[in-house]
């Protein structure tokens, strides 16, 4: 059974001779038994690309179908492995072809040999469905994979193994549902990467997920569950601010996706994240992280598969009950892989070249991102946070356009910013959150009633800046009235000492949220005090030579985060610069 | 395989009716005693699209015998190679014949598998401040130069090449690759003088694809310029730069040919794979475990009416390690190289610099110049409104700042050779025309050791 191929143009072929083909069916073409993808039917033709590069295919060349989608295999040795667009593993890969990726590879995503310490969960004669869990499995440091039934299966446990050492295709239990029908539970399931991952039902957002970055946690926090995308133009630092997202939010799985990205970077991600260690628990990082590094040389259709698989793994460790992080770098190159699909395909295209299809395809994606209640009763979360590399660095184009519809945080990184070198370079006046409502509960429980108001009180000082700031470009500084030289003053406390943030200081990189909220409560005193200055006729100019301004500015690097108690010293130093100031 | 007679002829392409190719597979066209190459673009079931390297002016349909070689496009290699020069195809042009070959390689390549990847932390000194100081160029690094029509590019390329050296002077088997894409005779003349006065001539290798050679070949260039690379950097165990110049015109080859092929076109006429295809050819920088070697790039492309944003620069920026960007304001207030540092950019920069490398306080000392010539700006913009005079102390102290830093920093002879400590020194010195106040930027410890307040007088 199979097809042959009537026309080859790049990695899009045309197929005849067989019509049983189905819309998304995983095939093997040619002699080398490469990858591909049906994605387009007609009567007697069937068009498929394949995930890898065409050289040597000739025509009449045959193509086998699988009978099923395009899926990959899920289970334990996923974490701290990376993986290209259609999850073959790089290592197993590197083991085969060496340093450079031939065509036509063809290895087991997972090591099914590896023996994995096994605790089961289940007994005979318990009654389990799909999303059920009936072992656990020591994964890594951080992560317990619990085994579960697969999908359609329910029914009661006949036969089940005792705990031990297990490989994951070892049958650890035999489910017989009503009808007598017998399903084997191994610790592997497969799943179409297209196809979200059911669950029991979506649930609101109500926890904020901590990045300890100062100016998402504080200004525009993303709650666990939340959708966020950052959009800049190259050199303005989304993949760095990626990497640090990855390195310290308090997910408990990363999955890093590098779509398209440079293979340095992910060389980088591989071993940074090998050496670093989570602030937590003081494992290192990759034993909580899972990379998807399709680079922008590597095939163009597995990097449009590479955003799916992604999620797909992510989806797996939600069922569990974790809280899961996708980082897409980055989202844009995503959507060019389909405006190339599409260009070959010969699609009729929308704006700037792109599919129509292209605003459909980012919902989908996005909504599978959420708080949910899962099928086995547990609760996970998916936490989606999108580059997006806009051409020209122009917001209006359609990628960004369309991904602001369906994401409800949005951190503008800005030119002029990065240019200064002000890192992260997440413009204050442009970026929005809409999850703060959602929020304002956790905020208010833990971390007490003032810090909303804080954090409003600062986004109020930094838009009067900017309108002071218009005067200023016109007039110069110099002519300002004292209290409005102040708020340049105070600014400038809150942009440098607060805003922004240094990735490579060993404890800035990471701050916690109470060391936030005192630094908060800090530059607000100071202002205060400073106000009250300014009303009693001291100029601005004295304030600023007693040194306290640059005194508040550094205790980004002066306190580390688990000398919190250091932070009190500073309300008594502006006690001390006010008498000071006012007996002069 | 071979056929006599073809179906159809257009500029660049010819189209058989039955053949057996293989998709990507070099073909060989003979007509009279012409011969030429070509490759199978295309493969339907009763025709086979052939894209012809050169032109198609002396082919006529029934005289041409086409066959077909069976093998992708391959570029023979030894260590003898140095030293030669190619045309854009690769056949030798410097009439001493043809080279003797150790083995053939693929030049479309494979991508390296990033776990094989090794990251990039040892910088190459320039010798020009502005790239040591300010966007230093890492070994194993992609960093293009983006320019305009007219701004002194080559200069600059040339100058990198002349002074390039590296820390440890250990193993420095250090050899050019040059790709010339649709650049002019003159151009191609001042680099090979270059390389000559240099001494350099013996390690460079040639592939020059001149601008009224064959648009298609042009496509052929760089690959066959980063095979060479390749090779010589994974099995000879060699640094290689390699210098691309001009990127604008390889894409509007690309664009001209897809034009040709009436595919649907994406942003601004170029086709849609425009992204995957430079990149196919960038990505090829790197270092790979296990060699010695290290293949660094550095390609040119001239912006189009100095646009950042068109499409072939903004593309190669998601691409490259950051960026060099030159600039004409600069360059017609006589400032060589007229780098903009602002926008410009180094990725690898701050694994490859600090302590153990440069000097530990070269990070937060480049930081604070970005950030304060970041602000010479906003003053300039304010002085032409409110006049000079009426500058507060401090603003004053930026504009002189910014004139300063533009006339010795960034400012230097083509042929001045400046050492990393030398360029960082410099550096505090011209921080020393601002108040100390106003470096926030810079950990204490370092302002205490180096911060020296300095007068214009010092210049």
């Amino acid at each position: 059974m199979s097809g042959f191929i009537t026309k080859i143009n790049s990695t899009v072929l045309t197929v005849s001779g067989y019509d049983n083909f189905h819309v998304s069916e995983m095939v093997m073409v040619g002699p080398k038994k490469l990858i591909g993808e049906v994605i387009k039917i007609n009567k007697s033709e069937a068009v498929v690309q394949i995930f890898e590069d065409a050289t040597d295919l000739k025509l009449y060349d045959k193509i086998y179908p699988t009978g099923r989608p395009l899926s990959i295999t899920l289970g334990p040795g996923i974490i701290g492995n990376i993986f290209d667009g259609i999850e073959r593993p790089l290592f197993s890969i590197e083991k085969i072809s060496g340093a450079f990726i031939s065509p036509g590879l063809h290895v087991s995503s997972l090591d099914e040999e590896k023996l994995w310490p096994t605790k089961i969960i289940a007994k005979i004669g318990d009654f389990v469905k799909s999303g059920d869990i009936i072992a656990h499995v020591h994964e890594s440091n951080f992560i317990v994979n619990k085994i579960m039934v697969g999908h359609e299966i329910s029914g009661k446990i006949i036969e089940i193994v005792p705990d031990g050492n297990y490989n994951a295709k070892k049958i650890l239990a035999v489910v017989e549902n009503e009808n007598g029908k017998e399903f084997d539970i191994t610790m592997l399931q497969t799943w179409p990467i297209k196809i979200p991952r059911p669950v029991s039902q979506k649930k609101s957002v109500t926890r904020p997920l901590i990045t300890g970055q100062r100016i998402i946690d504080t200004l525009f926090p993303i709650a666990k569950g939340g959708i966020a995308a950052i959009p800049g133009g190259f050199g303005t630092g989304k993949t760095m601010t990626q990497h640090q997202l990855a390195k310290w939010s308090d997910a408990d799985i990363i999955v890093y996706i590098g779509c398209g990205e440079r293979g340095n970077e992910m060389t980088q991600v591989l071993y940074d994240f090998s050496e670093l260690k989570d602030p937590r628990s003081g494992f290192p990082l990759m034993d909580r992280t899972i990379l998807i590094a399709n680079t922008s040389n590597m095939p163009v259709a597995a990097r449009e598969a590479s955003i799916y698989t992604g999620i797909t793994i992510a989806e797996y460790y939600r069922d569990m009950g974790y809280h899961v992080a996708i980082m897409a770098d980055s989202t844009s190159r995503w959507a060019e892989a389909l405006r190339e699909l599409s260009g070959r395909l010969e699609e009729i295209p929308a704006e700037e070249g792109f599919p129509a299809y292209l605003a459909s395809r980012l919902a989908e994606f996005y909504e599978r991102a959420g708080y949910v209640e899962n099928l086995n009763g547990s609760e996970g979360s998916i936490t989606i946070i999108g580059a997006v590399s806009p051409q020209g660095g122009d917001l209006s184009e359609p990628v960004t356009q369309n991904t602001k519809r369906f994401v409800r945080c949005f951190w503008t990184l800005d030119r002029s910013l990065a240019y200064a070198r002000h890192f992260p370079a997440i413009q204050w006046l442009t970026s929005y959150t809409e999850y703060l409502d959602d929020l304002a509960d956790w905020y208010e429980k833990n971390l007490g009633k003032e810090f909303m108001a804080n954090r409003a009180a600062i986004t109020k000082i930094l838009n009067e800046e900017n309108e002071l700031m218009e005067i200023v470009k016109l007039i110069g500084a110099d002519i300002l009235p004292d209290n409005q030289k102040l708020i340049l003053e105070i600014s400038k406390v809150i942009r440098v000492g607060f805003l922004q943030q240094n990735a490579y200081h060993s404890f800035d990189t990471y701050v916690t949220l109470e060391k936030q909220m005192k630094m908060l409560e800090i530059i607000l005193y100071l202002y205060e005090k400073s106000k009250l200055l300014v009303a009693h006729g001291i100029p601005v100019r004295i304030l600023k030579s007693s040194g306290i301004f640059d005194k508040i500015i550094s205790i980004k690097y002066d306190v580390p985060n688990d000398n919190l108690q250091k932070l009190d010293e500073y309300f008594a130093a502006i006690d001390n610069f006010y008498e000071q100031c006012q007996k002069s | 395989m071979e056929f006599i007679g073809l179906n159809q002829l257009n500029s660049s392409f010819i189209i058989l009716e039955n053949s057996d190719a293989a998709y990507d597979e070099i073909v060989e066209i003979k007509s009279g005693a012409q011969k030429k190459l070509g490759k199978v673009v295309q493969i339907e079931k009763d025709k086979t699209i052939i894209q012809v390297f050169g032109n198609n002016d002396n082919l006529s349909l029934n005289n041409t015998h086409v066959k077909f070689t069976g093998r992708p496009m391959e570029i023979k290699l030894s260590e003898e190679i140095l030293g030669r020069t190619f045309n854009g195809i690769g056949e030798p042009i410097d009439g001493l014949g043809e080279i003797y070959e150790d083995c053939r390689r693929n030049i479309n390549g494979s991508p390296i598998n990033p776990v094989s990847r090794v990251y990039p932390q040892n910088y190459i000194q320039t010798g020009i401040s502005a790239i040591d100081g300010l966007t230093t160029l890492i070994r194993g690094q992609k960093l293009p130069v983006f320019s305009g029509n007219g701004l002194p590019h080559d200069k600059l390329a040339a100058q990198i090449v002349r002074q390039a050296s590296l820390k440890d002077k250990t193993n420095q088997k250090f050899a050019i690759v040059f790709a010339a894409m649709g650049i002019k005779h003159d151009t191609a003349d001042y680099f090979k003088k270059t390389f000559q006065q240099s001494g350099a001539i013996e390690r460079v290798v040639m592939f020059l694809n001149l601008a009224n050679d064959p648009v298609a070949e042009r496509l052929i260039t760089p690959h066959l310029a980063l095979t060479t690379a390749e090779y010589l950097a994974y099995e000879k165990n060699m640094h290689i730069l390699v210098i691309l110049t001009d990127m604008t015109a390889y894409a509007e080859a690309l664009r001209e040919i897809s034009s040709a092929k009436n595919e649907i076109p994406s942003r601004k006429g170029y086709p849609g794979y425009l992204y995957s295809e430079l990149a196919a050819i960038f990505e090829r920088a790197g270092i790979i475990k296990g060699h010695d070697g290290s293949v660094t790039q550095i390609p040119i492309l001239t912006m189009p009416n100095d646009d950042i944003t068109h499409p072939i620069p903004d593309l190669t920026g998601y691409i490259t390690e950051g960026q060099i960007v030159l600039n004409r304001n600069l360059f017609q207030k006589g400032i060589y190289p007229p780098i903009n540092i602002l926008p410009s950019l180094s990725r690898l920069m701050k694994d490859g610099i600090g302590e153990g490398f440069t000097r530990a306080d070269h990070q937060d000392l480049a930081n604070q110049i970005f950030s304060s010539y970041a602000h010479v700006n906003d003053v300039h913009a304010l002085a032409s409104i409110i006049g000079k005079d009426e500058l507060s102390e401090t603003d004053k102290a930026y504009m002189t700042f910014g004139n300063y830093f533009e006339k010795y920093y960034l400012g230097q002879n083509e042929f001045e050779n400046r050492n990393m400590f030398e360029t960082i020194d410099l550096g505090w010195k011209l921080i020393g025309l601002l108040p100390r106040n106003e470096l926030d930027r810079i950990n204490t410890k370092f302002l205490d050791k180096y911060y020296r307040p300095t007068s214009e007088s010092e210049f």
